[in-house]
């Protein structure tokens, strides 16, 4: 049986061998809960050859690393199975994991073979007198679930709900090397390589930031602007109906009821009036942005924040304020 | 082998005489890789698996002309491309996606915008004027109307709606609407080859029409119009039905006196293929616009009979894509060149598909402001009453 | 190769959702269900297996919310049988509770490959693939983009990471995988075919076979956040509205 400590565990996160921004939030929320649950904060890192990534992480009192060969690239069962040996002893009051293709499948996973209870896609976490109350989020943000938890549980958080800075640390924290379960050697689960996306062509229903341009950007020449800030936000460029007519991006690019309908996690729309078969494409967007000359746009009834403006103003400007941030 | 189809369809076209009239005034006959000639050629021979491969069923927009022309009176239309796109349905081909989108859409709630069928009145909230629900009226209604889905749910029609219900207030018109229980009368699912979800929609609103007791359908669609007149009865349900035009146009001398306020502009008419070619009716539009004072009403090149589709019909709503990556231009960029001819400042149209047609035609040619476009509906509305502005 | 697929019925989001007089779940009244759009892309999925590899494809789902239409649809599209799990209260059960349901049958018919979404809006305690991967003790993937059978009897995945970069990933079977997209867009299935094996196909039943509940969170309150029929408009020259637009971009996470 397990008896849960008052501990927060923080599932460390770290492709391309460099910590996860997200996990960063995951650690500065969690240095602040297990002040208040009166426990320590551990930031759990499971791969191969990653000590020196302990140096990062010293906003928790204490890293339990187990480095093995099989742990390098992620799998669900190896870094689960991983996980509950480590809790064998004792479980953390909370183990928080990035609501990501990695920690989805380790917390659901882990929640089942433990068991422990879980709760998915939180956005907030309070501790009221030593109960811990978080808030979910449901049918694409519809709906907010506010949940007691009883005793240790497995959350996954959604991206962006607590800030980095909090979990940044300029020192490290003490690091417990424990050893992996036996039978990972054997785990039948292998990662056989990393299938990098082509160049060309992008498929912007999986991209997750989206630059759209509509018939206000006026020339091809103007694309480069958008195309600059996508780069900048990680993101893809896409179009309203016209741009593409005009043949100057391909139809894959294309937003609406005659091309694709997206979802990502922002949408930038540049020049786009918002007629409804352009709303169609796009509406269910998390957030949306829309920056227009003209205040009576349809786009803005839709977007979640509005600039009337000259977008050859306020990108470029918005650019530059970018950069800085990303600098800092 | 692609086209095993059951349906016997093809003997309805033993009497085609392979003239090359309908591919010839086909519209898009010149981008198909088959002309409707061809493939009525290719099906009497066993050979349909090549037109299924090629994108050709899906570039009809049902205008009816070659229906219209062919000598041997084939029903080129409403057989032959529907039953082109069942067989590629039916033969695990996909259609396009938007297609798709539409097709579900219709089967799950009623309406290809996939909104929820409680929405569907909506559009009453800003007509100003009550729009009885006949399920709550419980009694016999002199007109049921018929709104159909985009006058309900496309926010540029709604306002053609709602001129609409001003209209018959004005008249005193005895009417009532279907409300939430409406689905869409299947018109162009039926031409996109889904004879399915047309079946199970005819079921649907034969159920629903049984249910009620009105004088006669007046429907604002020429597409929900064209399956009721003409579809409908073949499946065992006839129902009195008429376009808002007929209706307004038969009682003209009651509409007269009301349209006080005139309108001082040169308004030009585009015939819509299903009131037109499907129907015969070109007058009735005509005296309902003359009726407006201050109007001057000029004639396009290419009227009545020979009028050129705006390319929404058909399920060309949900073919843009399809038919821009083949064609390279749009039917309606191509129409809207006649109408600036005219010199009018008022396109007047009275199918719903055609206003935003229109009026993105007007941008995408670099027209925009050289005219407007209308329904007839709203041109009267804004004359009955003392309107300010034409609204933009 | 036995393949399960597994369809999850959600709330139809088209409608408007509206919270019951205790404020801890949703008023079923006009709620309407729909099946769970990654559960579409499992069984689209499973069929292009099944197209490739003769594999046979059955359909599960627990008995609530229009459940048969989607094993009617599924059958409509090609998969060899459909079962329906019941009873179940309606709305369903949480995720644990359907992992559970599922589970009991799927040990009674095991298959070499369960397939399902790897998550659905509604998910709140658990997404459901990976805690039927722990309940059964089966290797477990998800947030998939293709499954392919390999020469050995085992399967290649491709599981999905931010950027279209994906891991391909060797496991035998008999497993568990999570789907987000299957290869290609769910096929599309004429109505007159769906009609037809509505008519003519039988979807068989298996019993609910309810297990003791784990400890789970409590539902303190479920609520609608503030809607925005409008855009909040930033105000100024283009600078501040730039800087702001910044903040609110950094706040959200999505500068990386």
């Amino acid at each position: 049986m397990n008896t849960p400590s008052q501990d927060v565990w923080v599932y460390v996160e770290h492709p391309n061998g460099v910590v996860a921004p997200h996990t960063y939030e995951l650690l500065g929320k969690g240095r602040d809960l297990a002040q208040a649950l009166g426990g320590r904060l551990v930031a759990v890192l499971l791969g191969h050859d990653v000590a020196s990534l302990a140096q990062t992480l010293g906003t928790a009192d204490l890293v339990l690393s187990v480095d093995h060969q099989r742990l390098a690239s992620f799998t669900p069962d190896a870094h689960a199975r991983t996980v509950r040996a480590l809790g064998e002893s004792a479980m953390p009051r909370l183990l928080l994991c990035g609501a990501t293709s990695a920690g989805i499948d380790l917390a659901s996973l882990l929640s089942a073979l433990v068991p422990v209870p879980m709760v998915v896609n939180v956005r907030a976490i309070e501790v009221e007198g030593g109960r811990v109350i978080t808030t979910s989020q449901l049918c694409g943000g519809k709906l907010l679930c506010e949940m007691e938890l009883t005793g240790c549980t497995v959350l996954t958080v959604l991206a962006g709900a607590f800030p980095a800075e909090a979990g940044f640390a300029t020192r490290g924290a003490p690091v417990e090397s424990m050893a992996a379960p036996a039978a990972l050697d054997q785990a039948p689960v292998h990662v056989l390589r990393l299938i990098e996306p082509a160049g060309e062509d992008v498929d912007i229903t999986r991209v997750s930031i989206l630059i759209a341009v509509g018939r206000g950007i006026q020339r091809k020449e103007n694309l480069q602007l958008a195309e600059e800030l996508a780069g900048l936000l990680a993101g893809a460029v896409c179009a309203s109906r016209p741009v593409i007519d005009q043949g100057w991006l391909p139809l894959s690019r294309q937003v609406g009821k005659s091309g694709m309908v997206v979802k990502p996690a922002l949408y930038l729309a540049l020049g786009i009036s918002g007629a409804p078969e352009h709303l169609e494409g796009m509406r269910n967007a998390e957030l949306i942005v829309a920056v227009n000359t003209d205040a009576g746009a349809p786009i803005f009834n839709v977007a979640h924040y509005g600039v009337v403006g000259d977008m050859f103003e306020v990108i470029p400007a918005l650019m530059a304020q970018l950069r800085e941030r990303k600098a800092a | 082998m692609l086209s095993a189809s059951p349906r016997p369809w093809q003997h309805e076209f033993n009497p085609c005489i392979q003239c090359g009239i309908c591919g010839g005034s086909c519209p898009l006959g010149h981008v198909m890789d088959h002309t409707p000639r061809r493939v009525i050629h290719l099906a009497k021979e066993g050979l349909l698996d090549e037109v299924l491969r090629t994108t050709t069923p899906w570039l009809c927009v049902s205008c009816y002309t070659c229906a219209a022309r062919c000598p041997s009176g084939l029903k080129i239309t409403d057989l032959l491309f529907p039953a082109l796109r069942d067989a590629a349905l039916t033969a695990g081909l996909q259609p396009p996606s938007e297609v798709k989108r539409a097709l579900d859409n219709t089967y799950r709630y009623g309406n290809p915008f996939g909104e929820g069928p409680r929405k569907r009145l909506e559009w009453a909230k800003g007509a100003g004027v009550s729009v009885p629900v006949i399920s709550q009226v419980k009694r016999r209604v002199d007109v049921l109307w018929i709104v159909e889905c985009y006058p309900a749910y496309h926010p540029r029609n709604q306002r053609q709606a709602q001129a609409m219900a001003r209209l018959f207030h004005a008249l005193g018109v005895d009417f009532a609407v279907l409300g939430p229980e409406e689905h869409c009368i299947g018109d162009c699912e039926r031409l996109a080859g889904e004879h399915g979800l047309f079946e199970s929609l005819v079921e649907y609103n034969a159920g629903l029409l049984e249910r009620y007791e009105y004088g006669e359908i007046v429907t604002s669609d020429p597409h929900a119009m064209n399956s009721l007149k003409r579809v409908y009865p073949a499946m065992g349900h006839r129902y009195p039905t008429v376009h808002y035009v007929e209706y307004l146009a038969r009682h003209l001398e009651t509409l007269r006196p009301l349209l006080r306020r005139p309108l001082r502009a040169r308004v030009t008419y585009h015939d819509n293929c299903c009131l037109g070619r499907a129907c015969g009716i070109y007058e009735a539009p005509r005296d309902l616009l003359r009726a407006i004072p201050g109007v001057a009403l000029v004639e396009m090149p290419f009227t009545r009979e020979t009028s050129l589709c705006c390319g929404g019909g058909g399920a060309g709503m949900w073919l843009d894509t399809t038919i821009w990556q083949a064609a390279h231009e749009r039917l309606s960029d191509r129409r809207i060149a006649h109408a600036l001819a005219t010199g009018a400042d008022i396109l007047a149209v009275s199918c719903p598909f055609e206003t935003s047609r229109f009026e993105d035609a007007l941008k995408s040619t670099g027209n925009d402001g050289r005219l407007v476009v209308r329904d007839i509906l709203e041109l009267l509305d804004e004359s009955v009453a003392a309107r300010s502005e034409v609204q933009a | 190769m036995k393949i399960a697929v597994l369809l999850t019925m959600v709330p139809d989001l088209v409608e408007e959702l509206e919270i019951d007089p205790s404020g801890t779940a949703l008023d079923t009244q006009w709620l309407r269900y729909v099946l769970s759009e990654s559960d579409d892309h499992a069984l689209e999925q499973a069929l292009l297996l099944k197209d490739r590899h003769s594999a046979s494809v059955t359909a599960l789902a627990l008995d609530y919310g229009d459940a048969e239409q989607a094993l009617f649809t599924a059958l409509a599209k090609g998969a060899d049988a459909a079962i329906k799990i019941a009873p179940v209260p309606p709305g369903g059960p949480n995720r644990r509770g359907a992992a559970a349901l599922f589970a009991e049958v799927l040990r009674r018919q095991p298959a070499d490959l369960i397939l399902t979404g790897v998550q659905a809006t509604n998910d709140l305690d658990g997404h459901l693939p990976g805690l039927l991967g722990g309940l059964l003790d089966l290797r477990y993937v998800g947030v998939t983009r293709s499954v392919e059978a390999s020469a050995d009897g085992g399967l290649v995945v491709q599981k999905e990471y931010p950027g279209g970069v994906a891991a391909e990933i060797s496991l035998p079977t008999p497993a568990v995988i999570g789907v987000i997209s299957a290869p290609q867009p769910p096929r599309y299935v004429p109505v007159a075919r769906i009609r037809e094996v509505t008519k003519t196909r039988m979807v068989g039943v298996e019993a609910a076979i309810a297990v003791d509940p784990q400890p789970a969170a409590v539902i303190r309150r479920l609520y609608k956040p503030e809607p925005a029929g409008h855009a909040t408009m930033l105000t100024g020259p283009p600078e501040q509205m730039a800087q702001e637009l910044a903040a609110i971009l950094e706040g959200r996470g999505l500068l990386r």
